[in-house]
C-alpha cells in the first residue's frame, strides 16, 4: 500500500489544492511516473498551475515553468531550443501542458507553430471540456449539449449548441510523428501512450479526457467511472496515430448507451426533463454511434 | 574596424558578437533586415545559435522566455503591432526577471496602418518593467546592444532590456560604424550568462508560480527596486564600455552645450542629430541653447535630468509619441521631476512631432524654438501638421 511518505517521493507530490476526485491531477501523476525526473515541464495558466504552485509551495519535483495562458507550447519550444544548442538535451523530455482552452482555443496558434517547426516536445492536453479554472465556461472542446456557465441550458437552449472540436485530428493534420488520445479512466493505456510518445523524437500530442467534479457536477467517487463510460459509449474514442494515419484504437467490448454516461453528470441534467431533452440525447447517441463506426471501436 | 553599415547590419553584428544562443523572431517592417542578417549568420555558421522562426511575435517572445529560463542568452526584435502583440509576454519576462534583449525598430501604431517611424510602440510598454534605452545613431545602436546584455544579466538587475532604434531612420540608413573584431574582448566585457536560478533537471525549481495577495506586492516591490537600481548598472556598463572600447554616448542621459544654456531641447533617438545641428547653427549667432538626450527612458533618470535642466529658463521637449487624452509623455515626466524637486521657474513646452514618419526638418526645429518663446507649458501640442488640418478643414484629407 502507498504510504504518505511514499507520496512525498513522487515527482508530482501531495499537498496541492486540486479538488477531491480531480482526474487531471491523477493524469499528471501517471505521466510523471513514466517520464521520470529527466523532464522539464511547462504549464499553461489554468487549474493545474493554480492548484499545484501556490507560492511558496510547489508540487513539482521536476523543473517547471508557467508563463501565460496561450504560450505553453511556445515556451517549451524555447526550452527545447536552449537545451539543443547548449548540448544539454541528454534525453531530457520537454513536456508542455495545457487545458482544453489553453490548447485548442487560445493556445492553438502557438501549438500549431510548435508542431510545424518540429520541436522535440511532448504536448499534453488535459481535456475537461470547459474553462474550469474560471468557473465552467464553454470552450471549443465542450461537448454537444453540455451545460456551462456561458452555454447554459434554458427555455431556448439545451446547453452548448456546437459539437466538440476534433483537436487530435488537427494535430494529425500537422503530420507530427505521434498523436494519441487517452483517458484518466484507463491508466495503463495512458502510461503506455506517454511512454511511446517519450521514445519518439519530434512533436507529440497526447489528449487526455479528465473528468472534472465541480464542472461536470458529479460526486468525486465517480471520476474514473465517468471517464470509462465516456470511452465505452463511444463518445471519447481512444486511439493512436502516426503522422496522419490512425494506427490503433482501444476497442470497446460492449456498447453502452450514452444515457448511462450522461445521467451521472449535472451538466447534462436538463436533457432528462422532458421529451425534447430525450430527442437531444438521441442526437448525442448519434455522435457516439458515428464514432464507433468511424474509428471501428467495436 | 570601421565599416559603412546599414543600421540593421550594425545591430545584427552587435548581437552576433554578444553571442546569444537562442534567437526567435517574426517578421515586421522595419525590423526585418535585422533578423534576416542574423538568420544568414546562423546559416553561414558565423553565429552558433538556434534561430527559431516562429508564427507570431507572441511566440517569439515566449521562445526567448523559455530559453532564458534555461539560463541561455536569448534575443528577439520587433516593432509596432508586433511589440503590442508580444506586450503580454514582455510584462511576464520582466516579472520573471529574465535577461532577454529585445530590439525595437520604432514604428507607428495602427490605425491608420503606417510602417514608418515614431515611438508610440515602445512608449506603450513604458510600465512593463523592461529597461528602455534609445539609440541616437548606428554606432550607438551597435554599442548599446552589447551594453544591454551586460545590464540585463547583472545579478542586481535581471531584467529584459529594450533597445529602441528609430525604424528606417536608423535601421535602413548606412553610416560609418566601428565594430569590435575580437570576440574575446567582448567576452571579457560580457562574460557568459551564469544564472543562479534556471530550469535544470539536476536542481529543479518552479518558475512563474501563483502569487496570491500575501506575496504578489512583495514580488512587484522587488521588481520595482530592480528597475530603479539598474540606473547605476547602466552607468557602469557605459563607463566600462568606454574604458574598454573607447566609445561613449552618454549613460542615463547625455548633454550637449547645456552648461550656459538658457534654452534646452530634450529628445530621444535619432532626431537628436538634427537638433544638435540646429543648436550649432544657433550657437554661432550667439543663442544660448543646448540639448539633453534621454538615453534611458526606463529607468527614468530623475536626478540627472533635474541637474541638467535646473539652470535653464526654457525647456522644449520634442517627442514622437503621445498619451492620448493627456498630452506629451516625455514632457509630462520632465515636468513631474522638476515639480518634485520644487523647480517651478522653468517653462516646459512639450511638442509632438514626426508621427508615422513625418519628416522633422532643421527648419521645423528652428520654427519650434521660435514658437516656444511665446508658448507656455504646452503639453504634447502637435507641430508640423499639414496646413489643411491647421485650418480646421479635416474633410480635405481625402482629396
Amino acid at each position: 500500500m502507498l504510504t504518505k511518505e511514499d507520496t512525498h517521493k513522487e515527482l508530482f507530490t501531495m499537498g496541492h489544492t486540486g479538488c477531491s476526485g480531480c482526474a487531471q491531477s491523477m493524469a499528471v501523476k501517471l505521466i510523471l511516473e513514466v517520464l521520470g525526473k529527466n523532464t522539464i515541464a511547462t504549464t499553461a495558466t489554468g487549474c493545474l498551475e493554480v492548484f499545484s504552485t501556490r507560492y511558496p509551495e510547489s508540487s513539482w519535483r521536476i523543473p517547471w515553468i508557467h508563463s501565460l495562458f496561450e504560450n505553453s507550447a511556445a515556451v517549451a519550444s524555447g526550452i527545447e531550443a536552449a537545451l539543443k544548442i547548449t548540448g544539454r538535451k541528454n534525453g531530457t523530455t520537454v513536456l508542455a501542458q495545457g487545458g482544453d482552452g489553453g490548447t485548442a482555443d487560445i493556445g492553438l496558434q502557438a501549438l500549431s507553430g510548435m508542431f510545424e517547426r518540429g520541436h522535440d516536445v511532448l504536448y499534453v492536453c488535459y481535456d475537461n471540456g470547459a474553462y474550469m479554472n474560471t468557473g465552467y465556461q464553454r470552450s471549443g472542446l465542450t461537448p454537444f449539449d453540455a451545460y456551462t456557465t456561458t452555454s447554459p441550458s434554458g427555455k431556448q437552449s439545451f446547453g452548448n449548441s456546437r459539437p466538440k472540436k476534433y483537436m487530435p485530428q488537427i494535430a494529425m493534420a500537422h503530420r507530427i510523428p505521434y498523436t494519441a488520445v487517452a483517458s484518466a479512466g484507463y491508466p495503463v493505456d495512458l502510461q503506455k501512450k506517454i511512454k511511446k510518445a517519450a521514445s519518439i523524437t519530434g512533436p507529440k500530442y497526447v489528449q487526455i479526457d479528465v473528468p472534472c467534479t465541480p464542472g461536470w457536477k458529479y460526486e468525486p467517487r465517480y471520476s474514473v467511472k465517468i471517464a470509462r463510460l465516456a470511452v465505452q459509449t463511444g463518445l471519447y474514442p481512444l486511439f493512436e496515430a502516426e503522422y496522419d494515419k490512425i494506427i490503433s484504437v482501444k476497442k470497446i467490448s460492449k456498447k453502452v448507451p450514452v444515457e448511462e454516461y450522461l445521467k451521472l453528470q449535472g451538466r447534462f441534467k436538463h436533457l432528462f426533463k422532458d421529451e425534447a431533452g430525450r430527442m437531444e440525447i438521441e442526437k448525442i447517441q448519434k455522435i457516439a454511434d458515428e464514432n464507433i463506426v468511424k474509428f471501428g471501436l467495436l | 574596424m570601421k565599416k559603412v553599415l546599414e543600421g540593421s547590419m550594425a545591430i545584427s553584428e552587435s548581437v552576433r558578437i554578444a553571442e546569444p544562443r537562442v534567437i526567435s523572431a517574426y517578421p515586421i517592417t522595419p525590423q526585418t533586415h535585422i533578423v534576416e542578417h542574423l538568420s544568414q549568420m546562423v546559416a553561414d555558421g558565423n553565429l552558433k545559435a538556434e534561430f527559431v522562426m516562429v508564427e507570431s511575435e507572441h511566440t517569439a517572445a515566449s521562445v526567448c522566455l523559455g530559453a532564458s529560463a534555461c539560463g541561455v542568452r536569448s534575443y528577439t526584435s520587433t516593432a509596432s503591432q508586433g511589440l503590442l502583440y508580444m506586450s503580454e509576454v514582455i510584462y511576464n519576462i520582466a516579472g520573471m526577471r529574465l535577461p532577454v534583449v529585445i530590439t525595437i525598430a520604432n514604428r507607428a501604431v495602427s490605425a491608420p496602418i503606417n510602417i514608418w517611424n515614431d515611438m508610440q510602440d515602445s512608449m506603450a510598454l513604458r510600465d512593463a518593467g523592461a529597461i528602455q534605452l534609445y539609440a541616437e545613431n548606428n554606432q550607438e545602436a551597435y554599442d548599446m546592444h552589447i551594453q544591454a546584455y551586460k545590464i540585463a544579466e547583472n545579478k542586481d538587475v535581471m531584467l529584459p532590456v529594450m533597445v529602441c532604434v528609430d525604424g528606417f531612420v536608423l535601421t535602413h540608413t548606412f553610416e560609418v560604424v566601428e565594430t569590435i573584431d575580437e570576440v574575446e574582448r567582448v567576452r571579457e566585457y560580457l562574460p557568459p550568462l551564469n544564472m543562479e536560478y534556471k530550469l535544470d533537471v539536476d536542481n529543479p525549481y518552479s518558475f512563474g508560480t501563483l502569487g496570491e495577495p500575501s506575496v504578489y506586492m512583495e514580488s512587484r516591490f522587488n521588481l520595482a527596486n530592480a528597475v530603479n537600481n539598474s540606473k547605476k548598472v547602466i552607468v557602469s556598463a557605459a563607463q566600462e564600455y568606454k574604458d574598454m572600447f573607447g566609445k561613449f554616448h552618454g549613460a542615463l542621459i547625455d548633454t550637449y552645450k547645456t552648461d550656459d544654456a538658457e534654452t534646452i531641447i530634450v529628445a530621444m533617438g535619432s532626431i537628436l542629430g538634427t537638433i544638435k545641428d540646429v543648436v550649432d547653427e544657433l550657437r554661432e549667432s550667439g543663442k544660448k541653447i543646448g540639448v539633453l538626450k534621454v538615453r534611458s527612458f526606463r529607468p527614468f533618470p530623475e536626478e540627472e535630468i533635474v541637474a541638467a535642466l535646473e539652470d535653464a529658463g526654457n525647456v522644449i521637449v520634442i517627442e514622437k509619441a503621445i498619451s492620448l487624452g493627456k498630452g506629451g509623455i516625455l514632457s509630462q515626466e520632465i515636468r513631474d521631476v522638476l515639480y518634485k524637486h520644487r523647480i517651478n521657474s522653468i517653462n516646459v513646452n512639450g511638442y509632438v512631432l514626426g508621427l508615422g514618419g513625418r519628416d522633422i526638418t532643421p527648419k521645423n526645429i528652428i520654427d519650434l524654438i521660435e514658437k516656444a518663446k511665446t508658448d507656455e507649458n504646452m503639453d504634447g501640442e502637435f507641430f508640423g501638421l499639414n496646413s489643411f488640418i491647421e485650418q480646421g478643414n479635416i474633410s480635405n484629407i481625402g482629396d
